[in-house]
């Protein structure tokens, strides 16, 4: 199996969105326990350097990725970018002292809904977790979960009322988790909402969140505020995670039925020898 | 209506203001802006209501206000009919007492305010130094609340809460975002715990992220004949 290290530089991490013009042009940044520059010229283009390396570079979704793979795995796609009708929310970067894999896997989980995000994204007494599938799609090579149900008394900034809402998640790359949502105004469409996961070092990630939402009535700053204000409430019990890494070894974390998407994703970076920022169970020692 | 608040749902200064319309039951048209990533509160639009480029904003018809301070002032002096959360104008020791620790809250602000915008954000701040000043204000504060238990006074200036605490309540309570830095958590400081409970006490007590309520028992926690112990 290849190290970790060797294996989480095949693929892409944001460092930044397209459009900031707050952003310096030397901008200093972490990735992977390395520090980079990204630099914006005169006539807008940009590069990114890591001592005298030079880094690969793309846009997409809003934001600046960056590769040190001289040839990275493609950067997963989201077909919905296309649908012009949607508005397009990067939401910036929210620094977290935890595992770039526990961000993920956070975001995938909904049991915590009633109990960290009450009376937005969850309440009690509504806290049971209907069973849902989870599989593991070997072409594309992406953890995925359908059927997921939950009651949501603000399921987001455009719901006035609770509403019962269909989660579908995808996790198409070890640091990247996209979900697909009820939309509140239709029923023809899923909302999207995205965690890419930079990862500084680690135990230290950086979160952008992306959202592709039909919604006409919300100013942006509402939902942008919308997003932050869920993320921080989970930036709490991130940082109060134990052990920091996550642990890919079912015995040391018990999961329940309700973790099955969380039990997929760490096997599935097991299989894939994504392990950069999980914790590797030391060989098992004898029970003498 | 009764105010205009523009407001950023992760600030601890816009949240004193929306902790204090709630205890005091006060409806107000809230306005997001968006302070990160698009630091709106620095666009010309913004400017023109508030030149400071600061949040949170107060305003009501032609007032414009832009320190929290002085809207928790104006508020409790606007619509606390209890009149316990300014002193009044017979004990000028107990309005002086509330604004020294108004001022100290201030200090909070720039000390585990600042840590912890650049916790979040990476704003560009000497780090070191603001944690260490952010853990010297914890800890006269924990000095000062300690000295009030032993006159079982639970708040700041007495045996009531005042604007002074909710003023200092925010960012002592968010110190735990700021890091794993000692002297940050609350672990230490048992007054402060102690204090941070009977904010959270307080009828029309809300939270922010950060910031979560105390446990209620639910009703169906609360069911007698679960909680009845077994015999023999």
């Amino acid at each position: 199996m290849m190290n970790p290290v060797e294996r989480a530089k095949q693929d892409w991490y944001p460092i930044g969105i397209v459009s900031d013009p707050r952003r310096p042009k030397r901008y200093a940044t972490r990735v992977l326990g390395k520090d980079i520059v990204l630099e914006t010229k005169e006539e807008g283009s940009l590069s990114v350097s890591c001592g005298d390396e030079s880094w690969e570079i793309t846009e997409a979704y809003d934001h600046i990725w960056t590769s040190p793979s001289q040839n990275p795995k493609p950067l997963f796609s989201i077909p919905e970018e296309n649908e012009r009708d949607r508005r397009f929310v990067p939401c910036g970067v929210v620094h977290v002292r935890c595992s770039p894999l526990r961000a993920v896997e956070n975001f995938l989980d909904i049991a915590h809904f009633p109990f960290v995000h009450t009376d937005v994204l969850g309440s009690e007494p509504h806290t049971e977790v209907a069973p849902y599938k989870v599989n593991i799609d070997e072409t594309k090579d992406e953890v995925i979960a359908t059927k997921v149900k939950f009651f949501q008394p603000q399921a987001a900034k455009s719901a006035n009322e609770g509403i019962v809402t269909e989660y579908i998640y995808r996790v198409p790359a070890p640091m990247t988790a996209i979900l697909y949502k009820t939309c509140p105004n239709r029923d023809d469409v899923l909302d999207i909402i995205s965690l890419f996961v930079q990862p500084i070092d680690e135990d230290n990630c950086a979160v952008w969140p992306w959202m592709a939402l039909y919604d006409d009535e919300s100013s942006m700053a509402d939902m942008v505020e919308f997003q932050q204000l869920i993320f921080l409430q989970d930036r709490n019990i991130l940082e109060n995670q134990i052990p920091k890494r996550l642990p890919i070894d079912p015995k040391m974390e018990i999961p329940t039925r309700a973790d099955l998407t969380s039990v997929a994703y760490r096997r599935w970076l097991k299989k894939s020898g994504a392990l950069y920022g999980a914790l590797i169970q030391p060989a098992e020692q004898s029970a003498e | 209506m009764e105010f205009t608040l523009y407001d950023y749902a992760l600030s601890g200064n816009c949240y004193k203001v929306r902790l204090f319309a709630s205890i005091l039951g006060v409806n107000y048209e809230k306005i997001s802006v968006e302070f990160h990533p698009a630091a709106e509160h620095k666009s010309e639009t913004m400017l023109q209501i508030s030149p400071a480029g600061t949040l949170p904003i107060l305003t009501v018809g032609e007032m414009v206000l832009s320190e929290t301070q002085a809207m928790l002032f104006w508020m409790a002096k606007t619509y606390d009919r209890s009149g316990a959360w300014w002193p009044n104008n017979y004990d000028p020791m107990a309005q002086a007492m509330v604004l020294q620790w108004l001022g100290f809250s201030g200090d909070l602000t720039a000390t585990i305010g600042q840590a912890r915008l650049n916790s979040l954000f990476q704003t560009p701040i000497d780090r070191a130094k603001v944690v260490k000043c952010s853990v010297t204000a914890l800890r006269r504060l924990e000095a000062h609340l300690t000295e009030q238990s032993f006159e079982q006074k639970k708040f700041i200036t007495g045996v009531f809460p005042t604007i002074a605490d909710l003023a200092c309540f925010p960012y002592v309570a968010l110190s735990g975002d700021v890091g794993t830095d000692p002297g940050l958590e609350h672990d230490s400081y048992p007054a402060i715990r102690n204090w941070i409970y009977e904010i959270k006490s307080l009828p029309g007590f809300i939270p922010m992220p950060g910031i979560f309520e105390m446990h209620q028992l639910k009703d169906h926690e609360a069911d007698p004949t679960i909680r009845q112990v077994p015999e023999g």
